[in-house]
């Protein structure tokens, strides 16, 4: 087996049996970025010798001690770029560490590269970036997902053994899906969101992308708690999220919702995660159909709620304090609006017209205060259905990968691509997306297909329990693709 | 509320986007589709119901105002797209 082919537990194992140091990991690492990453495109930088200092003092008696993990470019690391996708970002150096960092380090963690993304986290497919377009391991005509495009395609490449993304309507779940890997997004208000360049503050959260439940659980362990820097963590310990791995699913029921098996479904989407539930049920599970009523508003929901946040958020970049600023501005406003329209893309400014729009004078009401209460039902819905049962399995995204440019210019088509994953984040409950098969489409003999678990707030170590008992009762999770060694 | 009510010229002057015309009919078009779509939630009866700004509400979160290290002026500086003399240089706010 090679190095760049280990799990973060295996790659633990090996430190502490003396079989490997941190350094051949990032050894390993720069030689597999070289020879892939021309190719995939995840990575939008990366500092070899930066890590492998920091591998050379690693303590790895901690529990993440010497392992490297991608960061997406919307986290700060100290003075490193964290443009968010986005040419307004371009000369930016983040200033200071986002506390999941800061969380990583204590845990012996080496935060190492960024990973390319949807401008400002925008978008289902990594297109959206300022700076280039990151390609799905498994088949290079098609997108990765997005909006943590890099973030899944590092790890699907095995160009990175864990890496960090950010889920705000499915940024974490989707591009897992879409790429073959572990994707988790951990309940709102689980994870510190200090450090993590706003989108939606009401919906956004951190979380990894692993090759397995296992690293899930670890790199959650690690990253999760109250700060004091963001007053919408909670203060909720939180088992050891590896603590319920292993067990099996009896007396575990898990809710068939009957809303997200509707018809434009991919039929071999819909097709694997029937198998998949059928899997479950063998493993003791116990299946019970119900029934989310609201989940067709869910992308509307998303859209209006969703870009009134960004529109306040982003106005943050105003070329003033760091970001673009344009050259001789005329005036204040001159400067304001020629920063902003040479420095955002389409997508975003897009998202910034629609935000503004829905909470404008005359329209608050119709559409934001609306959304809101159609929210609140939302919530309900799951809340309800949490007391019957214990989790819900469901696809993750209703297509597979889709070739790039196949949806750029239909911006409602692309938010459709969301649908399976937005609830979550409407709800603030958590999820994680684990491989479950593959499909083909046209002259692409196996793209992955994903299973979605959707857990009840604060229940990660339930979740992981439920997903690794299925991942382990299956092959999916051990495939990986052939990766053209050297490609460009 | 007809979706034709969407200004964008007007609502990218109040978000501060300079826009060229081409965007302005590209995003004319594409986001009257997204409001047309969003015209299924009016159907939604949500009488008596709360809005929900957040997932988790949280009311009242303070810490004891105690100060504590911060950002260090050159760190704070260093990012600033025109400093000088220890301060951010800014467009010329009043005549």
């Amino acid at each position: 087996m090679e190095i760049f082919e280990l799990s973060v537990s295996q790659l633990l194992a090996a430190y502490r049996d003396g079989s490997l140091s941190p350094v051949d990991a990032i050894d390993a690492l720069e030689s597999r970025i070289q020879s892939v990453d021309p190719a995939v495109q995840a990575y939008l930088s990366r500092d070899f010798s930066a890590a492998r200092a920091a591998a050379a003092s690693a303590d790895i008696s901690l529990p993440l001690g010497g392992v490297p993990v991608g960061i997406k470019d919307v986290i700060n690391v100290l003075g490193e770029q964290c443009t968010a996708g986005s040419k307004i970002l371009e000369s930016y150096r983040a200033p200071y560490d986002a506390t999941v960092i800061t969380k990583l380090r204590a845990a012996g963690a080496i935060p190492f590269g960024r990973l390319n993304m949807d401008e400002f986290a925008m978008g289902s497919s990594t297109e959206n970036s300022a700076y280039q377009a990151t390609r799905n391991p498994w088949d290079l005509s098609r997108i990765p997902g997005g909006s943590s495009g890099g973030s899944a395609a590092a790890v699907a490449a095995q160009e990175a053994f864990a890496t960090l993304g950010s889920d705000t309507g499915g940024s974490i779940r989707q591009p897992a899906a879409l790429c073959g890997c572990v994707g988790l997004k951990p309940s709102y208000g689980r994870v510190s969101r200090y450090g993590l360049v706003a989108y939606a503050s009401s919906l956004d959260q951190i979380g990894p992308f692993t090759k397995t439940t296992r690293d899930a659980a670890l790199l959650l362990n690690a990253i999760v708690g109250k700060d004091d820097r963001d007053s919408t963590s909670l203060d909720l310990p939180m088992d050891d999220a590896t603590s319920l791995l292993g067990r099996d699913l009896t007396g575990l029921k898990l809710g068939i919702p009957k809303e997200y098996f509707v018809d434009g479904m991919d039929s071999q989407v819909r097709a694997a995660v029937e198998a998949a539930i059928r899997q479950c049920e063998s493993l003791g599970a116990e299946l019970v159909e119900i029934s989310l009523p609201h989940t067709e508003c869910a992308v509307g929901v998303y859209y209006i709620v969703a870009t009134a946040e960004a529109s306040a958020n982003l106005a943050r970049f105003d070329g003033v304090r760091y970001g673009h600023r344009a050259a001789d501005p005329k005036n204040l406003l001159d400067h304001y609006k020629r920063s902003r329209h040479e420095g955002f893309g389409s997508e975003v400014k897009r998202r910034i017209i629609l935000g503004t729009y829905v909470l404008s004078s005359g329209y608050y009401d119709a559409y934001y205060l609306h959304a809101q209460k159609v929210r609140t039902l939302m919530r309900k819905d799951f809340t309800d259905a949490f007391e019957k049962v214990d989790a819900i399995i469901c696809p993750t995204s209703p297509d597979l990968a889709f070739r790039l440019g196949e949806r750029t210019d239909d911006p409602l088509k692309m938010y459709l691509a969301d649908i399976f994953t937005i609830a979550a984040n409407l709800a603030g409950i958590c999820g994680i997306s684990v491989p479950c098969g593959f499909g083909s489409a046209d002259d692409a003999a196996r793209l992955p297909i994903g299973l979605q678990f959707l857990g009840k707030s604060f229940d990660e170590p339930r979740l992981l329990q439920i997903a690794h008992a299925y991942e382990q009762s299956t092959p999916w999770h051990k495939e990986f693709p052939t990766m053209a060694v050297g490609a460009a | 509320m007809s979706q034709s009510d969407l200004d964008v010229r007007y609502v990218a002057n109040l978000a501060r986007i300079e826009l060229t015309d081409e965007e302005v009919s590209r995003f004319q078009n594409q986001l009257s589709n997204v409001l047309a779509y969003v015209e299924q939630l009016k159907s939604i009866d949500v009488s008596g119901v709360d809005a929900a700004a957040h997932a988790h509400p949280v009311f009242n979160v303070f810490r004891e105002d105690e100060p504590r290290p911060s950002l260090e002026k050159s760190a704070a500086l260093k990012n600033a797209p025109h400093a000088a003399n220890g301060l951010i240089m800014v467009t010329k706010v009043v005549e």
